[in-house]
């Protein structure tokens, strides 16, 4: 093992230079406020925020939290305070930290989320992220996310209001994850992050009852990571834009899997709820990992494995 | 919400109180010097297929010596392996998390329904501490009762179970009507009848209730949105109507959220 020659973590995404390759998976980490009591988040390559609408949203009737083997569900429904709120407090407060800022944006309809994105134009975001993949509500979300046709549709229509490059974000609910990556990329899409939550439901057998009060929940944690590591390869083989892998990532070792698997970036989500300093830890294993092994860039190991 | 941590903690005493409510002292470096009544700690399981930190009242605190006592009910899989932990185990936790109870001028009225009893273990020896008039009603489903000693020492006490197997027959607020109980302001943690009950009681009466809630946690931070209770006004959060029970609670005045 070497001893301390600099090993390069920074990887660029349509322009954006990130000072490391870890991010934080939407609706997982708010806008960062809670978490940095734990930790300084200017050791993240980019913090990703809760989603935001251009008003503010109630999400779902609790209970919107279960524990499952090895991950959880959940059905919050993306409550948020709006976009104004947003713009106010939010992007003023992750502004003061040395890390990139990218908004992840829901809708109910293509102009909500373009509202949004045009609201963002002129803010201190770096990158915005397209949240066509919430298994939680009714309207938007996944309905946008399921459908080839409709993934490149409101690709162009966001890209063509956006000034920020744009991050599709993908639902492992599909029979075919590289048809929405297609889609996805060729409306014109800077890059693509998957996966989202897997639908999944929960009895109560005590009470002979759904669990959450949505009744079906996103499953996320250690216990999706084989799928999110097959979608990413399969994605990132199938497009030529870059792809942000997430599903179950908990250290280092599991985000230099998807990376080796073809991903460009990688974020934490679940993790966090276990320990707040997860995201950053996961910065010092990739760090240790290329160290180990004599890489002295993680550009060597990006696609690595099936190329 | 003050400062809060992560520690790793050892378990000093682990005691069965009835069938399946535990008792449990730990030794902490930091927690027990920041906590406050009506706090809580989330407990991370040691087998790492179960994720979610369980979110236990602090129940007693020791501060001098740096200890706490948390009591839980053995109702799963993460509260079954903390119960079959015995002196000398291991605990990650975080806290103390929550806003706790604040103490308030005149005499109090401590309501504790089942699981919900142990953190007026601490808030009535702060209110005492504090010259505070203290009486606790507390609803045990039956005679299996605990924490009674501790309570006693607080002030009056009084018992109320469900079988009438003893104390008084019935809820706790058959017992407050029967043993004419009262205090100028309440203080409550137990189950969302019994909170609704007294929110009622209270507004009745017109003194203030304090109100500790429970709801299924994420992160227990306050970021995750899991745990939201509905509330009388805009929350600071996302302004709709969405209190977190973790970060905004789990103590509310009553008048706050519905019930």
């Amino acid at each position: 093992m070497s001893g301390k020659e600099p090993v390069s973590l920074g990887v660029d995404l349509a322009g954006v230079h990130l000072k490391n390759p870890v991010m934080t998976a939407s609706g997982t980490f708010g806008s960062g406020a809670e978490y940095s009591e734990f930790f300084d988040l200017g050791r993240l390559g980019a913090v990703v925020t809760k989603g935001v609408a251009n008003v503010p949203w109630e999400g779902n009737a609790t209970p919107r939290i279960a524990e499952t083997y090895g991950g959880m569900l959940n059905a919050v429904g993306l409550q948020n305070p709006g976009i104004d709120v947003f713009c106010e407090r939010d992007l003023p407060f992750l502004s003061a930290y040395d890390t990139k800022v990218i908004v992840n944006v829901c809708g109910r309809t293509a102009e909500d989320y373009i509202e949004v994105v045009e609201r963002l134009g002129n803010e201190k975001a770096d990158m915005l992220e397209i949240n066509i993949s919430c298994p939680n509500v009714k309207e938007g979300g996944i309905a946008f996310g399921q459908d080839p046709k409709a993934v490149e549709r409101i690709t162009k229509e966001v890209k063509r209001h956006a000034v920020q490059p744009i991050i599709m974000k993908l639902s492992p609910n599909v029979t075919d994850i590289t048809e929405m990556a297609k889609a996805a990329e060729a409306g014109g899409a800077d890059c693509l992050s998957l996966i989202n939550t897997l639908t999944g439901m929960q009895i109560d057998i005590r009470r002979r009852a759904f669990t959450l009060a949505n009744r079906t929940g996103g499953l996320s944690g250690p216990a999706i990571k084989p799928v999110a590591v097959r979608m990413v390869y399969q994605a990132a083989h199938a497009v030529k834009i870059p792809v942000i892998g997430m599903g179950g990532i908990s250290c280092g070792d599991d985000a230099v899997e998807f990376l080796l698997a073809g991903a460009s970036a990688v974020a934490v989500g679940t993790a966090s709820f276990h320990d707040p300093c997860a995201s950053v830890k996961t910065v010092d294993g990739i760090e240790q990992y290329l160290r180990q092994y004599g890489f002295k860039d993680v550009h060597e190991i990006i696609g690595l494995v099936g190329a | 919400m003050g400062r809060k941590v992560t520690e790793d903690t050892e378990i000093l005493e682990q005691t069965k109180l009835t069938g399946d409510v535990s008792s449990m002292w730990v030794q902490t470096s930091e927690i027990a010097g920041l906590s406050r009544a009506g706090q809580f700690v989330s407990v991370y399981c040691n087998d790492r297929t179960r994720l979610l930190p369980r979110p236990i009242s602090i129940c007693e605190t020791d501060r001098a010596g740096g200890r706490i006592r948390l009591v839980y009910r053995n109702v799963g899989k993460g509260t079954a392996e903390f119960a079959s932990m015995t002196r000398g185990g291991r605990l990650q936790m975080m806290g103390p998390l929550g806003n706790g109870f604040e103490i308030q001028d005149g005499s109090a009225l401590l309501v504790g329904g089942g699981i919900g009893i142990p953190p007026l273990v601490e808030l009535g020896r702060a209110l005492r501490e504090s010259g505070r008039q203290v009486t606790t009603v507390c609803g045990y489903r039956d005679r299996e009762v605990f924490l009674t000693e501790e309570l006693t020492r607080n002030g009056s006490f009084c018992i109320a179970t469900e079988d009438g197997s003893l104390g008084v027959r019935g809820n706790v607020i058959d017992a407050i009507r029967q043993e004419k109980l009262a205090g100028d302001v309440i203080y409550a943690c137990g189950p969302l009848p019994m909170l609704s009950a007294l929110k009622s009681y209270a507004l009745e009466r017109k003194i203030p209730c304090y109100i500790s809630m429970e709801e299924r946690m994420a992160c227990g931070i306050g970021a995750c949105l899991g745990c939201v209770c509905k509330s009388q006004d805009i929350d600071s959060h996302s302004h709709v109507c969405n209190k977190r029970v973790c970060a905004d609670g789990p103590v509310f005045l009553s008048t706050e959220v519905e019930l």
